[in-house]
């Protein structure tokens, strides 16, 4: 086993990009001592049209408008590299619509359940060492893993 | 909160943004490739982030009193029971299902990949449904 075996496309990108992620990550904690995770924002905006009361908890409106804005953060962070490197490179995602509805939707619904997602329980709650995090993250990697493997089985992408 | 947080708030999500992108974790493709052990980069890629982000957590309190721009520093309230470890298990089983986990969801879009508004649609209306179901 080799780098070329584990890594086939290289891995400087890799490193580096997670390198930057969490910088991200660091500088939203030593600026405003926020938790930079992703899932809440799925929540949180909710708040804006759903007089329902799990939406109006507190916890989800104060956050709502600097989740907001952390998203269109990560959308103007992507379209940076987007304008210098990779405009070029004629990538389209290429898994069906059915696929991306799906996954989008259970995951969406287990990541609320979760408290948390790859960045929330992964990054975030690894990087304050929580072992509920850690197992959470052990959890969903074992789950997408098998599942990744069965939608080949059944002819998905 | 204060001004400069907001502007602080929108740095820290455009460098998330840029190192989604750049590491391509934005690409289902690269995602599922990991997942059926094709590639292991987004060990590197979790790795590095969790590497940077531990040290923030555990040097920035001890180096400052207070956030730059804020009050206090937060906490990620992470619980050990059967809704954190059962709601990963079924996020995991979506994040297998489309490749597509929540930040690199909204990061893609920036990168132009328009088919991902499928997967913040999703996304949406199963945190939706968890909330209507959910008792807090």
């Amino acid at each position: 086993m080799n780098l070329d075996t584990l890594f086939p496309l290289g891995f400087a990108h890799y490193l580096a990009g997670g390198l930057i992620i969490g910088a991200g990550i660091s500088l939203l904690f030593l600026t405003t001592g926020l938790i930079g995770g992703t899932s809440t924002v799925f929540s949180s905006t909710w708040s804006f049209v759903s007089r329902h009361a799990f939406f109006q908890q507190a916890r989800l409106r104060d956050s709502r408008a600097w989740r907001l804005v952390y998203a269109a953060g990560l959308i103007l962070g992507a379209a940076a590299w987007w304008l210098m490197a990779g405009q070029d490179s004629g990538y389209r995602v290429s898994i069906p619509w059915g696929q991306l509805a799906l996954g989008g939707f259970i995951a969406g619904f287990g990541a609320r359940m979760s408290n948390g997602c790859t960045a929330g329980h992964g990054i975030c709650g690894i990087g304050s060492l929580q072992l509920p995090s850690l197992l959470a993250v052990v959890t969903f990697l074992a789950t997408a893993m098998i599942t990744a493997r069965l939608v080949l089985m059944v002819g998905g992408s | 909160m204060k001004p400069m947080s907001w502007l602080m708030v929108l740095a820290s999500g455009a460098l998330f943004g840029f190192g989604l992108a750049l590491s391509t974790m934005i690409r289902p493709e690269v995602v599922l490739g990991f997942l059926r052990f094709d590639d292991f980069g987004l060990l590197l890629v979790l790795g590095g982030a969790v590497a940077v982000t531990l040290l923030a957590y555990r040097f920035g309190p001890k180096l400052l009193a207070r956030p730059l721009f804020g009050a206090a520093f937060g906490k990620h309230p992470s619980e050990l029971n059967a809704r954190t470890i059962g709601g990963a298990a079924i996020f995991g089983v979506g994040w297998g299902i489309s490749g597509v986990c929540p930040g690199p969801a909204l990061a893609g879009l920036g990168a132009g990949q328009w088919e991902l508004l499928v997967s913040v649609a999703g996304l949406l209306a199963g945190a939706w449904v968890q909330g209507r179901i959910s008792a807090r």
